[in-house]
C-alpha cells in the first residue's frame, strides 16, 4: 500500500512541477502578480510530496519490504539499521531519487531565501528549476521507478547491499555530493532567469553568487569523502584515481570554482558578464554530464551503476535539451557590449581572469581525457586507457600554475595594481616560500623536481595569504580588533585558500615521499615501511552481524618503540557471496600507516600491503577547511540583501551595476 | 562577428552530445583481441587426453576450428557447455579446448559429467598459452581459420544468440576466403 | 553508488583457480627495483576488472601478469619492453599511459594549447582595455587616425 502511496506522491510533485515550469514564468513574462505568486506554494507543494515519496522509500527498508524491488536488490534483513537507513540511495533509483529530493530542496531554499529579491527574478527562477525538476521525476517514473513491486514473488529475504557501501563515508559521501551537484541548478537557474529578461547585472552576480559558494562547498565535501573512503574502504591505500566517474565529480568542481571566481568579478566590476553566464550554464551540464556516465554505461567505472541503454538515452535526451536549449538562449542574449571598465594589466579582474583560463584548460582537459577513449573507440581508432600517468603528467603542472597566480594574485588590487609595487610585495613570501620548501625537502629526505614545485606553490600560496591578512589586520587598536574587523567573505577567501594549499602539499607529498610495499609475511615475520617496523603477531578469526573475518593482528614500532596495533581484515559477506579488504589504518596529521591482507599465498603465509603515507590526511582536511571557508563566505552580512534593490527594481528602474557594486565595496 | 562566437559553445555542446549518443549501448567493457589477423602464438603443450602427445599450432590447421578456453572452476563454462555439445554434435564444428589452469582430473571429471565436444583439447595448467592468447577470464572463445589465422575472440558464454550473430558470419567469412 | 565492484568481487570469487599458486609477493635485489615494479604494475591496467590497475585487483590474470612484469624485470627488459610485451597480448587498453602518435597528439598537447590561447585571449582584453584607458590622454592626431581607423573597420592592423 505504502509503496504505491510514493508513487502518486512522485507523480503528483511532476504535475506541480510542471505548474511551476509554466505559471509563475508566464506570469513573469505578462507582468501579472497573481501567476507570479504561484511560485513558492508550488515550489513548498512539490517538496512535500518529494520528501514523502523518500520517506515512504525509506520506510520500505527500514521494515524490510522486500516486496520492492529495489529494497529485495539493495537491502536485507539482517542489515544494521543505519545501512538500511543508507541504503536507500545505495542504487540506482534510490540515489535518484535522493538527486532529485535536493534538487527540489534547493528550489525551496530558492523560493524561502529569496523573499527580497524582485518578484519577476524569483518567478522566473523557480520556473527554470521546476523545468529541470520536471525532466528528472519524469526520468524517475519513466524509467527509474523504486517503488516497483516483486508480486505475487515476494523474496524471503533482500540480495544485501553491496559491503562495499556498508561504510559510514558512503553513509555521507552521496548526499554531499549530490548537494553540491544541484546546487549548481540555482546558479544555472539564476543565469537563464537573467539571459531571459536580459538583466545580466551586478545585483545577478551577487544572488547568484552565495548559491554557487554554498554548493560548491558542499561538492567539495562531497569529493574529499569520496576520496577519503575510497583510501579506507576499497582496500588499496589510493585516494585519486582518475576514474570516469571521480572525473565527473571534478568536472563541475573546477568549473564551479572558475565560476566563483568569475562572479566576483562581475559582481564587484560588472565586467566579464558574457563569459560569468557561460561558465554557470557550463558548470551545472556539467554536472549533468556527470549524472549521465555514472548512469547510461558509455564509460567503465568503478563506480558505474548498472548500465541500462534505455535510461541512458532519456538522461541523454534531458542532458541535450537542457544544454542546446541554454547555450542557444545564450548565443543570442548573452551581451556583446563592452562596459565601459577600466582595469589595467596586473589588476585584480587580470589576475582572475588568468585563474579562470587555468582552471577552464584544467576542466577541459580533464572532460578530454576522460571521453577520449570514447572518441577513438567511435572512430575505430583502438581502445585506450588514459589514466593516472597522463592526467599527473598534464594536471600538476596546471595546478602549480594555478598555485605560484594565487600568490601573487592575493596582492592585486581591483582596477590597477603598482607593477613595482607588487614586485616589492611579493619579494619577502617568495624568500620564505623558497627557504620553507628547501627545508620539506631536506625534511623528507630527497629532491625532486615536481615535488619541488608542488610544495613551492603550497608554500607560497600559504605565505602569500598570511601575508595579506597581516597588511589588512593593522589597526591602531590592535590585532585583534582588526583581524576580527575583517568581513566573513574575507575570512572565507583566505580559509578557501589555504585548504587548496593544504590539498596541494599532501598530495605532493604523498605522491612523491609515499611509500608503498607487498610483501610476503607470515605470523612473527618483519617488514619496513618508511621509518616504521611493522610486525605480523597474529591472524584470528571472528564474527560480524552479517559477515565472518580472518584479521591479522600487526605491531607497528618506530624507532624501536611500539607505536600501535593495526588490526586488518579480510571479511566474507555471505548473502552477497563477496569477499572485502578491510585495511587498518594508524592516522596521523603527519602520516598514516596502513596495512591491508591480500591473499594467502600458503598455509601460513599471507601477501601483505604495508604502506606509509606522509601528509595524506592533510587532503581531506584541506578541503574540509576550503568548505568551512565557502560556508563562511555566504554568512558575509552583505547577503542580506537590502530591500532598496528591491523597491529600485519593483518600481521598474532599471538596476544599476555600478550602484550596487559601489555599494558592495 | 562577436555573436557568431557565442555560438561556440552551442556548437561543442552539439559535438560532444554525437559522441555519448554514439557511446550509448555499446558494451566499454568489450575488448578485441590484439591478435586477430596474426597466427595463433607459438606453443608446445601436453594434449589433455595423454602426457605423451605434445601439441602446437598444427592443430589448426586445414579446418576452421573454434578454440575455446574453459576450465572446471569456471561456472560459466558450466553454462556454456551444453550449447558447445550442440554445436559439435548437429553443427558439426570442429572444436578445439584450451582447457586453462585446472587440474587434470577435474577436468576429466568435467567432461565425464557433461560430455566432450571437443577434438583435441590443449592442457595449459599454468595459463601460459592462454596468457599468450590475451585471455583474461575463462570462458573466452576464439575463431581461428585453416592457416591457423585468429580471425575473433568472444569473451564470455557462447549460446545461440552470440553463434547466430556473432560467430556463425565469422566463421562463414573464414571458411569463404579459404 | 558503487555497485560494480562487488558484482566483479562475486565474479573473481566464482571464477578463481583452484589450485594454490607459488608466491606472489616478489623478492628484489635492490629498494629501486622494487620501485620500479610497483610504478611499472601501477600504470597497468586489469583487462579482466577493468577499473583497477594490476597492483591493487585481485583477479587471477592480473596476478598473470605480475608474474610476467617480474620474469621480464628479472631478465633484464627495460619498462618499454615490459609494457609492449603486455599490449602484444591483450591490447593498447593496459597501458595507463596512453602512447604519444598521431591519434593522441591532440590530447597530450591539449593543455598547454588551451593555457597558451587562454592567455593569448587574456593579453587582447588587456590589451583591448589598456587602449581605452590610454584614450583621454590622446593627441588631436591620434584621435583622428584612431577614428579613421575605426571607420576602416581594420582596428586589429593598429598595433601604434
Amino acid at each position: 500500500m505504502y509503496p504505491e502511496l510514493g508513487q502518486l506522491a512522485l507523480i503528483l510533485s511532476l504535475l506541480l512541477a510542471v505548474l511551476l515550469s509554466v505559471v509563475p514564468l508566464a506570469g513573469a513574462l505578462t507582468g501579472r502578480d497573481s501567476l507570479q505568486a504561484f511560485a513558492r506554494p508550488l515550489a513548498s507543494g512539490m517538496f512535500v510530496f518529494t520528501a514523502l515519496a523518500f520517506a515512504i522509500l525509506t520506510h520500505a527498508f527500514l521494515v524490510d519490504d522486500f516486496s520492492v524491488a529495489y529494497v529485495a536488490n539493495n537491502s536485507n534483513s539482517m542489515l544494521p539499521w543505519y545501512y538500511k537507513f543508507s541504503a536507500v540511495w545505495g542504487g540506482h533509483e534510490g540515489s535518484l531519487l535522493l538527486w532529485i529530493l535536493m534538487l527540489i530542496g534547493w528550489t525551496l531554499a530558492v523560493a524561502i531565501f529569496s523573499r527580497k529579491l524582485p518578484s519577476v527574478m524569483v518567478s522566473q527562477v523557480l520556473s527554470v528549476l521546476g523545468m529541470v525538476s520536471v525532466g528528472f521525476l519524469l526520468f524517475i517514473i519513466l524509467t527509474s521507478n523504486p517503488f516497483d513491486r516483486l508480486l505475487p514473488n515476494v523474496p524471503a529475504d533482500g540480495q544485501d547491499l553491496n559491503p562495499l557501501l556498508q561504510d559510514i563515508g558512503l553513509i555521507m559521501h552521496p548526499p554531499m555530493l549530490y548537494m553540491g551537484y544541484v546546487g549548481f541548478s540555482v546558479a544555472f537557474a539564476f543565469a537563464i532567469a537573467a539571459l531571459i529578461n536580459g538583466r545580466l547585472d551586478a545585483a545577478w552576480a551577487r544572488w547568484s553568487r552565495p548559491w554557487t559558494t554554498v554548493a560548491w562547498s558542499f561538492l567539495t565535501l562531497g569529493i574529499a569523502l569520496g576520496s577519503w573512503w575510497a583510501y579506507y574502504e576499497l582496500g588499496w591505500g589510493g585516494w585519486w584515481f582518475w576514474d570516469p566517474v571521480e572525473n565527473a565529480s571534478l568536472l563541475p568542481w573546477l568549473s564551479g570554482t572558475a565560476l566563483m571566481h568569475s562572479l566576483a568579478v562581475t559582481e564587484k566590476r560588472g565586467v566579464f558578464k558574457s563569459w560569468t553566464v557561460l561558465l554557470a550554464i557550463v558548470t551545472f551540464a556539467l554536472s549533468l554530464l556527470g549524472a549521465f556516465l555514472v548512469r547510461s554505461g558509455v564509460l567503465t567505472s568503478v563506480h558505474a551503476f548498472a548500465s541500462d541503454p534505455e535510461r541512458g538515452s532519456f538522461l541523454l535526451a534531458l542532458l541535450g535539451i537542457t544544454i542546446l536549449a541554454s547555450l542557444t538562449l545564450y548565443a543570442f542574449r548573452a551581451p556583446v557590449v563592452h562596459v565601459r571598465s577600466r582595469y589595467g594589466s596586473l589588476s585584480r579582474e587580470i589576475f582572475l581572469l588568468l585563474n579562470n583560463v587555468l582552471l577552464v584548460s584544467a576542466t577541459m582537459l580533464v572532460a578530454i581525457g576522460t571521453l577520449y577513449p570514447l572518441v577513438l573507440d567511435y572512430l575505430d581508432l583502438g581502445k585506450l586507457s588514459i589514466g593516472e600517468p597522463f592526467f599527473n603528467t598534464t594536471f600538476s603542472p596546471l595546478a602549480v600554475a594555478t598555485g605560484l597566480l594565487l600568490g601573487a594574485g592575493i596582492f592585486s588590487r581591483w582596477k590597477k595594481t603598482d607593477g613595482g609595487w607588487l614586485a616589492r610585495k611579493l619579494l619577502w613570501p617568495l624568500a620564505i616560500s623558497l627557504v620553507a620548501s628547501a627545508a620539506v625537502m631536506i625534511g623528507y629526505g630527497g629532491f625532486a623536481p615536481w615535488a619541488f614545485l608542488g610544495v613551492f606553490a603550497a608554500m607560497w600560496v600559504t605565505v602569500a595569504t598570511a601575508w595579506d591578512l597581516w597588511d589588512k589586520s593593522a589597526s591602531r587598536k590592535g590585532r585583534w580588533h582588526g583581524l576580527k574587523r575583517q568581513s566573513r567573505s574575507y575570512w572565507g577567501m583566505v580559509l578557501g585558500h589555504l585548504g587548496l594549499a593544504m590539498v596541494m602539499a599532501g598530495a605532493t607529498v604523498v605522491s612523491n615521499y609515499g611509500v608503498e610495499r607487498d610483501v610476503r609475511m607470515q605470523p612473527g615475520d618483519r617488514a619496513m615501511v618508511g621509518d616504521y617496523e611493522i610486525v605480523f603477531t597474529d591472524i584470528g578469526e571472528r564474527r560480524g552481524p552479517n559477515f565472518t573475518a580472518q584479521y591479522g593482528s600487526f605491531n607497528v614500532y618506530l624507532d624501536g618503540e611500539l607505536v600501535t596495533d593495526l588490526h586488518p581484515e579480510k571479511r566474507q559477506y555471505p548473502v552477497g557471496m563477496s569477499v572485502m579488504t578491510e585495511a587498518d589504518i594508524d592516522a596521523g596529521l603527519f602520516r598514516d600507516v596502513f596495512v591491508a591482507i591480500g591473499e594467502r599465498i600458503s598455509d601460513d603465509a599471507w601477501a601483505i600491503r604495508l604502506q606509509y603515507k606522509p601528509l595524506v590526511r592533510w587532503l581531506w582536511l584541506g578541503s574540509l577547511v576550503m568548505a568551512i571557508g565557502g560556508f563562511l563566505a555566504i554568512a558575509d552580512k552583505r547577503y542580506r540583501v537590502r530591500v532598496r534593490d528591491e523597491e529600485a527594481v519593483k518600481s521598474g528602474e532599471p538596476a544599476v551595476p555600478g550602484k550596487v557594486a559601489e555599494a558592495s565595496t | 562577428m562577436k555573436r557568431v562566437l557565442l555560438f561556440l559553445p552551442l556548437l561543442i555542446a552539439v559535438g560532444v552530445g554525437v559522441f555519448l549518443f554514439a557511446g550509448l549501448g555499446k558494451d566499454p567493457t568489450k575488448l578485441e583481441s590484439v591478435l586477430v589477423g596474426k597466427p595463433v602464438p607459438e606453443f608446445s603443450l601436453e594434449s589433455l587426453d595423454n602426457p605423451d602427445v605434445k601439441l602446437d599450432p598444427s592443430v589448426f590447421q586445414g579446418e576452421v576450428s573454434l578454440l575455446n578456453v574453459w576450465a572446471e572452476w569456471c561456472p560459466s563454462c558450466w553454462d556454456e557447455h551444453e550449447y558447445l555439445m550442440y554445436l559439435a554434435r548437429e553443427q558439426g564444428v570442429r572444436i578445439v579446448g584450451l582447457n586453462y589452469k585446472d587440474q587434470r582430473e577435474n577436468a576429466f571429471r568435467f567432461l565425464n559429467r557433461l560430455g566432450n565436444p571437443y577434438e583435441t583439447i590443449i592442457f595449459d595448467p599454468k595459463g601460459t598459452l592462454g596468457f599468450d592468447l590475451g585471455v583474461y577470464g575463462a570462458p573466452e572463445t576464439f575463431v581461428i581459420d585453416a592457416d591457423g589465422v585468429v580471425r575473433y575472440r568472444h569473451v564470455g558464454v557462447v549460446n545461440q544468440k552470440v553463434w547466430d550473430e556473432v560467430l556463425l558470419p565469422v566463421i562463414a567469412q573464414a571458411r569463404g576466403s579459404s | 553508488m558503487r555497485l560494480l565492484p562487488a558484482f566483479l568481487a562475486v565474479l573473481m570469487m566464482l571464477s578463481g583457480p583452484a589450485i594454490a599458486e607459488v608466491s606472489e609477493v616478489y623478492d628484489f635485489d635492490t629498494r629501486a627495483e622494487e620501485q620500479r615494479y610497483q610504478q611499472l604494475i601501477s600504470e597497468l591496467r586489469c583487462p579482466k576488472c577493468q577499473n583497477q590497475n594490476i597492483a591493487d585487483s585481485n583477479a587471477p590474470i592480473s596476478k598473470d601478469m605480475r608474474d610476467e612484469v617480474y620474469r621480464m624485470m628479472q631478465d633484464g627488459a627495460s619498462n618499454d619492453q615490459i609494457v609492449g610485451a603486455l599490449v602484444d597480448r591483450f591490447g593498447e587498453f593496459v597501458q595507463y599511459k596512453p602512447p604519444v602518435d598521431n591519434r593522441t597528439i591532440l590530447l597530450w598537447a591539449f593543455p598547454a594549447i588551451a593555457t597558451i590561447g587562454g592567455f593569448l585571449i587574456v593579453a587582447g582584453v588587456v590589451w583591448r582595455a589598456r587602449r581605452r584607458e590610454d584614450e583621454p590622454p590622446l593627441s588631436a592626431e591620434d584621435r583622428a587616425r584612431a577614428e579613421q581607423i575605426l571607420a576602416s573597420q581594420s582596428d586589429k592592423a593598429d598595433r601604434r
